[in-house]
């Protein structure tokens, strides 16, 4: 059997450590795209009359699954780094409820990884948020201007 | 240096990442204090490309719940990130110009740097529903 690269992403939320700091994990890849979960918490609400998950963290989440849906367009370890970054918050993520971002690299050129997402808690018809970004893609002795997981 | 909103203590999730507002008469400047679990790329390292973001988003509610003297927190609508440099592991700053405050939409416009103010690692456009 062929190795993927995605096999490798369980491994890598791990060790990237503001993904630890909110709780954020790998859930698997599928034709969609590359798959994230985050479950709700307390220390996360950005607004503590309706309890709902601050926007920001919905961010975090989109931007680095965003990353990893261009890893797994390239299918090895190269440095992604965000170039720009497009959010649309259409309704508030349901509070006590486990978060999802799926993203996938629809187009790659050689140098950049265009990428669409949504955020949602049981499926991307319903999403809390959708995101459109452009990543740089270098090699990896380069040092790059913003590597990022 | 004083912490003018108190408001932000409210929002726990500020509280996760460690912003503080710093106020030098009327210009609000938003702080966030280097932290480990702000690392997104431990090999570099870099601070998460998130992190930047949120704290952004965080800068333009504030700004935008001081110029407009609202006691609710506006609800992002859409939001722009352009990132322009690695966000090293310092401490890093934000301000906010509000364009446009509107009934329903108002318009934010946040620039971030850590060691010169003329070199910024990220902007942010975002759009607000005031309501």
């Amino acid at each position: 059997m062929t190795q993927l690269f995605s096999d490798m992403f369980g491994t890598i939320i791990d060790n990237t450590p503001y993904m630890k700091a909110i709780g954020a994990y790998y859930a698997g890849a599928s034709e969609d795209g590359i798959t994230m979960a985050m479950p709700w918490r307390e220390d996360l609400v950005g607004d503590p009359e309706t309890r709902v998950i601050a926007s920001g963290v919905v961010t975090a989440l989109l931007d680095n699954c965003c990353g990893m849906a261009v890893w797994d367009r390239i299918n090895a370890f190269k440095a992604v780094a965000t170039l720009d970054l497009r959010i649309d918050y259409m309704r508030p993520a349901l509070p006590g409820h486990e978060l999802k971002v799926t993203a996938k690299c629809y187009k790659l050129t050689r140098s950049i990884g265009f990428v669409r997402a949504f955020a949602y808690e049981t499926s991307v018809d319903d999403p809390v948020a959708a995101a459109q970004g452009a990543f740089i893609v270098t090699a990896l002795k380069s040092d790059a201007t913003g590597v990022k997981s | 240096m004083i912490k003018p909103d108190a408001a932000l203590k409210s929002i726990s999730f500020a509280t996760f990442l460690g912003v503080c507002l710093e106020l030098a008469g009327d210009e609000l400047t938003a702080h966030l204090p280097f932290a480990p679990h702000l690392i997104g790329n431990p090999m570099i390292p870099a601070l998460h490309g998130g992190v930047i973001g949120a704290f952004m988003e965080i800068t333009a509610m504030a700004q935008l719940k001081r110029d407009g003297n609202f006691d609710h927190i506006p609800k992002p609508i859409d939001v722009n990130i352009q990132y322009l440099r690695s966000g090293k592991p310092l401490d890093t700053y934000a301000q906010a110009v509000v364009k446009r405050i509107g009934r329903t939409i108002s318009s934010v416009e946040v620039s971030a740097w850590q060691e010169t103010r003329q070199s910024p690692i990220a902007t942010l456009q975002a759009h607000f529903l005031m309501d």
